[in-house]
């Protein structure tokens, strides 16, 4: 099948912005994670409601709330352009953040998990050892969380993939810019005789799904090989 | 010396201890569990910060509530190796070895060479390994390979046998005994097997619900009363101790202790080394008149000093050999009323030399 010159734009920015998006999340959702599990906090109830808010709001509401925060006229887009020159809404990388605030708390989840199964004991033999904090995170925390973090990731690419209300309220529908094939797939819809566009689109969207599942499956089992994840079957006692 | 004055309430269990440990040498902490053991060693680590105290190394302070001071545990170049090994499962045996050597500040003399670890612990097999690999036993064994090349000033053992079956203990208790005798890295050795303090400490601190209840050499604590109710009456036993004088021509070992000497099968005995004995009060027979013609290898002429009530129908006897050495015997109270027993009597104490095997071991001399 070969593709058009918008089907391949759609694709390979729907690519983009679902990759930036998990560049953005990565670190911010290590560091909420952390806090999560990790610290005990004044609000820090509300704060995790905070987090998950977006599993339950409507995405034109995130996509609002965005435009009205990150916006030129708004306080942090205004400061941002002022500076900057920077443009977040209507522009791709504003696609990506819509998408990154979309899919943040799958990702907080899935490495809160993992923070919560990591024994601490490892973190204070490491310590009596002579590592510092930093150091400790780094050495010990860090590869062994890594399968959440990578398991996170991959189901914030994947949900970037089909992101389409939030994208669309804050970052509209420019070709090449932020149309991104959810978003191109609706535009072709509402053409006359777009059908075969739009049925064309689905089945790259289809296989994108399919294959990011299969390499997420692989990747998992690489990772928990390397980790010794049957490390309780085998220890004798 | 660690000298060690420690206080941390915990919900209703409090742990209030003070206690000195010789440096070098191996002090053995002996409680049942929930004594506060594991406590104790991870406030001593700095791992857990105590309510107050203190904890001094030799000169160093590092921990004061009363300055207020207190050193990071990262600072405090203490080894730990925990019951449960805490190996880091995305490491390779070689890189869990090498964690803390490859942190030590370039100022830090290094005198235990990561050669000889590997060889004194038997690990050159091992350390291509992946840590899921290895048995119990090995991961231990890996465990204090890692604590020691991190060159601390002084070993904590959190019951480090306590996860493995009788067998593997066995695997691993020689290399205990080799480590102890092959640096000079001073060592508190918590656990709640005595034959495992008997076999490596010379010291003992006895805890119990979160207090000291005995303190000293492990010769004075093993007739502590307190011991008796921890260990419970059949493993009641005093410690002596004595160098071997001779392998007579049997192959037992002529070992010297107070002014007796006691035949013991011993394996690999040399004449000259210091042997640690517990014999089990049950073990004992007491005479009044000199036995002939038994087949008790061991007739030791000695002194009741006391004469106490014990467990069930029996009574407890304190026995001098000589020499501040003492043993304990249990016999019936009905035997010891038949025999007319009293303190300051002169009589003769019958031990079989097969019972004192697997219950002597080579320490090191003072």
């Amino acid at each position: 099948m070969m593709l058009s010159a918008a089907e391949s734009d759609a694709l390979w920015l729907s690519l983009s912005v679902a990759a930036r998006s998990v560049a953005f999340i990565l670190p911010f959702a290590i560091l909420v994670a952390w806090l999560l599990t990790r610290t005990r906090f004044a609000g820090r109830t509300l704060f995790d409601a905070f987090v998950h808010l977006p599993l339950v709001l409507p995405p034109v509401v995130v996509g609002y709330l965005l435009l009205v925060l990150f916006g030129v006229r708004g306080p942090i887009g205004g400061w941002l352009y002022q500076n900057f020159g920077i443009q977040l809404a209507f522009t791709s990388t504003g696609a990506a953040l819509a998408t990154a605030v979309m899919s943040f708390p799958l990702v907080v989840r899935a490495i809160r998990i993992s923070l919560e199964n990591v024994d601490r004991g490892l973190e204070d033999a490491a310590r009596t050892l002579g590592a510092g904090p930093v150091d400790r995170f780094v050495s010990i925390t860090l590869p062994l969380i890594a399968p959440g973090i990578l398991a996170g990731a991959i189901t914030a690419f994947a949900a970037g993939l089909g992101e389409f209300g939030a994208v669309i309220t804050f970052a509209s529908n420019i070709p090449g810019e932020t149309r991104t094939l959810p978003l191109a797939l609706y535009t072709a819809l509402q053409t006359p005789d777009g059908d075969t566009l739009a049925a064309r689109l689905a089945i790259i969207s289809l296989t994108l799904g399919l294959g990011g599942l299969l390499i997420a499956e692989f990747l998992s089992r690489a990772i928990s090989r390397r980790l010794g994840r049957n490390l309780d079957r085998r220890r004798e006692h | 010396m660690l000298r060690v004055e420690l206080r941390k309430r915990r919900g209703n269990f409090a742990l209030d201890v003070a206690f000195s440990a010789p440096t070098p040498g191996i002090t053995a902490v002996f409680g049942r569990s929930g004594s506060g053991k594991s406590t104790l060693i991870s406030l001593i680590a700095g791992l857990t910060t105590p309510d107050s105290g203190r904890v001094v190394l030799g000169e160093d302070v590092l921990y004061d509530s009363g300055r207020p001071l207190s050193v990071d545990a990262r600072h405090r170049r203490m080894g730990v190796v925990f019951q449960d090994a805490r190996l880091f499962p995305h490491l390779s045996v070689r890189s869990n070895l090498e964690y803390g050597f490859r942190r030590l500040a370039k100022s830090v003399a290094r005198p235990v060479a990561f050669d000889d670890v590997v060889s004194l612990l038997g690990l050159a097999a091992l350390i291509i390994r992946r840590t899921h690999e290895l048995s119990g036993g090995e991961r231990q064994r890996v465990a204090l390979g890692r604590a020691l090349l991190a060159q601390p000033r002084l070993l904590l053992l959190d019951e480090p046998l306590a996860s493995l079956d009788l067998a593997r203990r066995e695997e691993v208790l020689p290399y205990l005994e080799k480590l102890r005798d092959a640096f000079a890295i001073p060592i508190v050795y918590v656990s709640h097997q005595f034959d495992e303090v008997l076999r490596l400490a010379t010291r003992m601190v006895l805890l119990d619900a979160g207090r000291v209840v005995a303190d000293g050499d492990i010769a004075t604590v093993s007739r502590d009363p307190q011991l008796r109710a921890i260990v419970g009456p059949d493993a009641v036993g005093a410690v002596v101790a004595g160098l071997v004088e001779r392998i007579d021509a049997a192959g037992l070992a002529i070992i010297r202790v107070g002014d007796a000497t006691l035949s013991v099968e011993l394996d690999d005995a040399t004449v000259g080394q210091r042997i640690q004995i517990q014999v089990l009060a049950r073990d004992v027979i007491v005479a009044t008149e000199a036995p002939r013609r038994l087949s008790v290898r061991n007739v030791v002429s000695a002194r009741v000093v006391s004469i106490a009530p014990d467990a069930g129908r029996s009574v407890l006897i304190e026995l001098d050999i000589g020499r501040t050495s003492t043993l304990l015997a249990r016999i019936t109270s009905r035997a010891s009323q038949e025999l007319g027993l009293a303190p300051d009597q002169q009589v003769w104490a019958l031990i079989k030399a097969v019972s004192l095997r697997g219950h002597a071991f080579s320490v090191p001399a003072r």
